[in-house]
């Protein structure tokens, strides 16, 4: 591929942060969120909360039609959109939180509402409100190259996901189209709490993963507590642990979000 | 029998600049799998005659091609004749695909299938075929079609089917074809999916169409018998996803242009277009991604998916296969818009002209039908697609005659 001209300071702000924890001897941790959930005041509260010991910020663009994602994020993004949360909106939301923090937030969106404004638009807006990079679950790298352009030309971070029924060749594509960091998806399914056994493949994809690329590799879907984030970042030496599902459970049920991810936190440390 | 070899798409799963392949990573290469197996299968003598088989002495093919006299006179031009799909066992045309997916499935070891369903003709077609075949079935049923098509779902559920209810979203077709989706990725080792329309992912577009083209390849036939002739003047069919529409104009849409015979697809309107209240993705969308594949689309300008309304399940759908938009972009089909109101008026039309019930998804091409024959005039041809019969739709049906006269007397 040819080099292009990227302004490097969003995705070096990502890879510094995986650095950083790395130095510490821990995966990063990376809290996923969907934006305007449960309603946009309590969004902005619940993520700040979840930045605090945040490595790395994962905010959802509600999307009408998840279909990567299981009943936990899809009732989440169901309401947000239902509370207005527009593209617009999110982005808003995001700006707000820019202002008390400077560790890297991300979008995780489907590529419709993408294209729906226009990829140069989309990441214009995007560069505009803070955000540092993009993660697009039903976008396999090579159905556009377009869009890899366009990040690059906007000095965003794109991340494509991995699964464990990926064969080595599909890793070699998504981790080459990767700039940010590398996602990759613990379960065959869609997002959403589970039992730790069922995180028994995340050790190879991981391995298959660092065989192709030096970039970060964070592993999600499925990861709900100390003991899941320990599978994750021990077990399997993953540099990353997003955990979504479970902060929305959380929140739907009053707990304490702070303490839930003070566990997870402690299950992502190496030493 | 041979299965036919199109142009399209090109290797990219592309029909120009529909189609595509956006869906999670994990199935990818399910995909990549399907694609080489279908194209083992297409080449296969073997998977060939037993789908062939299937279509005779099971489905009853070749379905007939009717000459409605009736019909004909009352419009008063073109001679009209109806592709009887509504006669085929299970009473649609979805079975002809749902035998060939899966033959695929059984080819291919997968022990278990899954499908969505709208007005559940798609449901019952694969809990049909994986009674005969031997697989476990599950079909995804969106909560409102579940109450509004209460008998498909005791079929499927006769057939050995588990129906599963979708509330998520607006709880119809474009829901059930999102939890097919999930189930799919979440069991994609074991399991096959039945897509039911000629959209989703590479190459379920392609090969739902090759399925379906039994419909468009008979007719050639069977018009050269009646007419002497193969092409008609104008083949006109409804246009939900589009699948029972493109099996019968993919044989002739590759035709020289000045071979070619009009090909009209009817868009479910709804309650008009310009209500907001339809299912016209040509007519009333725009180009966007819906169920992995690029099309038309209704969504709003943030792109978050609108709901479809038509009077029958099996149109309610927001997009419409890459393949009718690469077909509506390029001028080799039309496609027009018929609303609720016109297709009731035309299923009762076609009931008292004809004795044929035909299905409320199948009356909007009736509608066209009649406009078309018209334009036409005398000595010309046309040829509609009776997608599937009206038993299925005869409840709602009195519903709305029953609340029309309500409404008339008050």
């Amino acid at each position: 591929m040819t080099t292009i001209d990227t302004n490097p300071s969003r995705i070096q702000r990502i890879h510094a942060a995986f650095k950083t924890a790395k130095a510490e001897h821990r995966a990063a941790f990376i809290p996923f969120m969907t934006a305007g959930y449960p309603d946009a005041g309590r969004f902005v509260t619940v993520a700040r909360t979840l930045l605090e010991q945040a490595d790395l910020m994962e905010v959802g663009l509600p999307y009408s039609d998840p279909l990567g994602d299981g009943p936990t994020v899809q009732r989440a993004s169901e309401l947000a959109l239902a509370h207005g949360t527009s593209t617009r909106r999110t982005l808003e939301l995001v700006k707000e939180l820019r202002q008390h923090t400077e560790k890297p937030i991300v979008i995780m969106t489907y590529i419709n509402p993408v294209y729906a404004v226009g990829p140069r638009a989309f990441m214009r807006l995007a560069v505009e409100a803070g955000v540092d990079g993009l993660i697009l679950p039903d976008l396999p790298p090579d159905e556009d190259i377009e869009i890899r352009q366009l990040a690059a030309e906007a000095g965003l971070a794109l991340t494509f996901l991995i699964a464990p029924t990926s064969t080595s060749e599909r890793v070699r594509i998504v981790t080459a189209a990767c700039t940010g960091f590398v996602y990759a998806v613990s379960v065959t399914g869609v997002t959403g709490a589970r039992e730790s056994g069922a995180l028994s493949e995340v050790p190879a994809l991981v391995k298959l993963a660092k065989a192709h690329t030096e970039l970060p590799i964070a592993v999600g879907f499925g990861v709900k507590d100390a003991r899941s984030a320990r599978a994750v970042a021990v077990d399997a030496d993953a540099d990353g642990v997003v955990v979504g599902s479970a902060f929305i459970d959380a929140v739907v049920a009053g707990q304490d979000l702070a303490g839930l991810a003070a566990q997870i936190v402690t299950g992502c440390r190496k030493d | 029998m041979n299965l036919p070899t199109y142009p399209l798409p090109d290797e990219r799963g592309r029909y120009g600049i529909f189609g595509g392949r956006y869906v999670p990573e994990t199935l990818i290469p399910a995909l990549d799998e399907l694609r080489d197996a279908y194209a083992e299968a297409k080449t296969d003598p073997g998977f060939l005659g037993d789908f062939e088989r299937l279509l005779r002495d099971y489905v009853g093919r070749p379905s007939l091609l009717y000459f409605a006299e009736n019909l004909t006179k009352h419009a008063g031009g073109a001679k009209i004749y109806l592709k009887r799909e509504d006669l085929n066992h299970t009473g649609a045309h979805k079975i002809n695909n749902c035998l060939g997916q899966a033959l695929l499935a059984v080819r291919m070891g997968k022990k278990r299938v899954v499908a969505e369903t709208g007005a559940g003709q798609h449901g019952v077609a694969s809990a049909t075929a994986a009674a005969l075949l031997g697989l476990e079935c599950v079909v995804y049923m969106g909560r409102e079609d579940i109450r509004r098509q209460a008998l498909n779902v005791f079929r499927m559920k006769l057939l050995g089917a588990e129906v599963r209810e979708v509330t998520s979203g607006s709880a119809t077709l474009k829901d059930a074809t999102n939890e097919a989706i999930r189930d799919w990725v979440t069991n994609v080792r074991g399991t096959f999916y039945i897509l039911g329309s000629v959209v989703g992912p590479h190459p379920y577009p392609a090969m739902v169409r090759d399925f379906q083209s039994v419909i468009g390849e008979e007719t050639k036939w069977q018009l050269e018998a009646l007419e002497g002739r193969q092409v008609p003047d104008a083949v006109i069919a409804c246009v939900g996803g589009g699948s029972n529409a493109i099996g019968i104009f993919a044989p002739f849409a590759y035709l020289p242009e000045h071979e070619r015979p009009r090909l009209i697809g009817t868009e479910a309107a709804g309650q008009g277009v310009a209500s907001g209240f339809h299912a016209a993705s040509v007519a009333g969308g725009r180009v966007g991604v819906l169920h992995g594949s690029m099309m038309y689309l209704l969504h709003d300008a943030e792109g978050q998916i609108q709901e479809a309304h038509s009077i029958s399940a099996g149109l309610d759908y927001p997009g419409i296969g890459p393949e009718h938009c690469y077909y509506s972009d390029h001028q080799v089909a039309e496609y027009v818009p018929v609303t609720d109101a016109q297709a009731l008026d035309a299923l009762q039309l076609l009931a008292k002209l004809e004795g044929i019930i035909p299905a409320l998804e199948s009356a909007h091409a009736i509608h066209q039908a009649i406009i078309t024959a018209r334009e036409l005039g005398e000595g010309k041809i046309v040829v509609v697609n009776l997608s599937g019969r009206g038993d299925k739709d005869v409840a709602e049906v009195a519903r709305l005659l029953t609340r029309e006269e309500g409404e008339a007397r008050a």
